[in-house]
């Protein structure tokens, strides 16, 4: 091939890998490549007799419909479509689509405020605990279908279960005495379990009923990470807020407090949960670069937490309180971890090699693990004796499953970094687990209380 | 002659599989071999053989490096391995069969070349 020095040439390369570069699911990487090609192309019609201009419009003619291409380009690296968000053709008009869901969105928000501050006025907190998810992320779930065109037997589908669901609960005999009165522990494990089961539900309507595709599977997990970061922003934002005007009418010597418990806060919050996940929605190529931020900050402190925590259990002799608190903090740290390497994982590009941060990841799950594993040793014999209480049965389950998934998680990741494995294999091993994690939250909402007599 | 889009998508994988397979090369190497081996029949939009090779990169087909072409520009390579090794005799496995099977087909339908497109 020879080089092809001749400033047009060179000047209408360069214009054309501008205009490649337009294209936000083509990298720059991605443009070298395509560049080479375009070179490659251009030397070889040269030799065959072409002048300058005719072989640089053959090859690019050559190269193809660069909408395409670039389409292509986001399917291949499906998180590139996650910052694409819109492909090229399909919705031209970005800023008024953006603006005409923010309405449906407010609407929304407004429906869901009105559905908390109605469980309020029961001034029933059970009832509030069991059904305070129903209040909100129904009004998300149709938001998601209706930006998405869920179809209409998808959401039919959705609509029934999430109804079943509440029936179901609230006509479990929680709450046989006077209401008001303290929750079973049956009933806090369904309200803590419930959202999860929920939250899962919802993603069926987030991936537009196609929930079974992997690639729309890891959109959903990227979408809750950065809904959790943008709500966390919103919430200290309107606390502070709350906060001044509280102390400003208390100068003035107005008692905003009941105003604000009664009818702010109950439309704030779900409000600000639902403009969150529009702001995900509309910014999502902004806070894409705070999710590798974030996890390589906390990836090694949670690390060295963990490594703290483990010589504790070892040096500290027999385990003193060794009860289900220990294993509801067990629970913690491990959920701790899944959700860091979720983060982490949803935000990596898979093609890149392992490095590191990977071997650090690594690192995390195998102490983690073993922090586990001393934790519930300690606490096998003491459970059979003590036997079997809804707490500990739903502590120990949540321990069980969320082992398993980093048992998978390190071996893949071990797999990756010797070789012998790809990192796709690691992210479809998340996406495929998740399934489980409503499989037991259902069983926990379901099964527990009928099961251990609603205590 | 103009191949029908679904064939040349369905034979994609296989044919840089296999021509990935007599050793290493960058895309547009990979472009001229398809053109070689076709005799020029069979022509591929050039920019879609690019994300096609991530493709095949992210399952771990092939390996990717970057190195510096002749001319001493970036440029990428492209290497077959193990398992996409493995995943080659797969798909040549199956591709044996449907040619068979539309050989024996096709030999029995009397049209103009339709012998002499198996030659």
């Amino acid at each position: 091939m020879t080089e092809d020095g001749r400033p047009g040439v060179e000047h209408q390369i360069d214009q054309w890998r501008a205009w490649v570069l337009r294209r936000e699911a083509i990298t720059t990487g991605d443009a070298a490549e395509l560049e080479d090609n375009l070179r490659g192309r251009i030397a070889d019609l040269r030799a065959a007799g072409l002048d300058d201009d005719e072989a640089f419009l053959v090859a690019v003619r050559r190269m193809g419909n660069l909408d395409d291409v670039s389409r292509e380009f986001a399917r291949a690296h499906s998180e590139r479509l996650w910052k694409q968000l819109v492909l090229p053709p399909s919705r031209p008009s970005r800023a008024d689509g953006h603006w005409r869901d923010l309405g449906v969105l407010i609407a929304l928000a407004v429906g869901a405020g009105i559905a908390v501050r109605w469980l309020l006025v029961l001034e029933d907190e059970g009832r509030f605990a069991l059904n305070v998810a129903f209040a909100v992320l129904p009004f998300l779930a149709a938001y998601f279908a209706w930006s998405r065109r869920l179809p209409a037997r998808a959401a039919g589908a959705l609509a029934v279960m999430a109804a079943a669901l509440a029936v179901v609960v609230n006509l479990f005999p929680f709450f046989a005495d006077e209401p008001g009165v303290g929750l079973s522990t049956t009933a806090v494990l369904a309200a803590t379990h419930l959202p999860v089961l929920l939250w899962l539900l919802l993603g069926v309507a987030y991936t537009g009923g196609a929930w079974r595709e992997h690639a729309r599977r890891m959109d959903f997990v990227r979408f809750t990470g950065e809904l959790v970061v943008y709500f966390t922003l919103l919430a200290l934002g309107g606390g502070l807020l709350t906060g001044l005007l509280l102390a400003t009418f208390d100068v003035v010597g107005i008692d905003a407090e009941p105003f604000v418990q009664s009818w702010l806060l109950s439309f704030a919050v779900p409000g600000a949960f639902l403009v969150a996940a529009w702001l995900v929605e509309a910014k999502q190529s902004v806070v894409e670069n705070m999710a590798p931020v974030l996890t390589r900050v906390f990836t090694p402190l949670t690390l060295g937490l963990l490594v703290a925590a483990l010589v504790a259990l070892l040096a500290g002799g027999p385990l003193t309180a060794v009860d289900r608190s220990l294993l509801v903090l067990m629970d913690g740290i491990l959920l701790l971890v899944v959700a860091l390497l979720l983060y982490a994982i949803s935000a990596r590009d898979p093609i890149t090699a392992g490095g590191p941060f990977d071997w650090l990841q690594l690192g995390l799950v195998v102490t983690a693990l073993a922090v586990d594993v001393v934790a519930l040793t300690a606490m096998a014999s003491r459970i059979a004796d003590a036997g079997w209480t809804a707490n500990k049965a739903a502590a120990l389950g949540l321990n069980v499953v969320l082992l398993v998934h980093l048992v998978g998680t390190g071996w893949l990741l071990w797999r990756f970094l010797r070789a012998h494995g790809t990192f796709d294999a690691v992210e479809r091993w998340q996406t495929r687990y998740l399934v489980v994690y409503a499989v037991w939250a259902a069983v926990v909402v379901l099964v527990f209380p009928p099961a251990f007599s609603y205590a | 002659m103009r191949i029908d889009k679904d064939l040349v998508a369905a034979s994609a994988t296989p044919l840089v599989l296999g021509i990935l397979a007599e050793g290493d090369l960058h895309g547009y190497a990979i472009l001229k071999r398809v053109a070689e081996l076709s005799q020029g029949r069979m022509q591929w939009t050039d920019g879609m053989l690019y994300p096609l090779l991530h493709r095949l990169e992210r399952n771990g087909w092939v390996s990717a490096r970057w190195g510096v072409s002749d001319a001493g520009r970036k440029r990428k390579h492209y290497a077959l391995t193990p398992s996409g090794r493995q995943v080659l005799e797969e798909r040549q496995a199956q591709w044996a069969v449907v040619t068979d099977a539309l050989h024996q087909v096709l030999s029995t339908v009397r049209g103009p070349g339709a012998a002499g497109a198996w030659a």
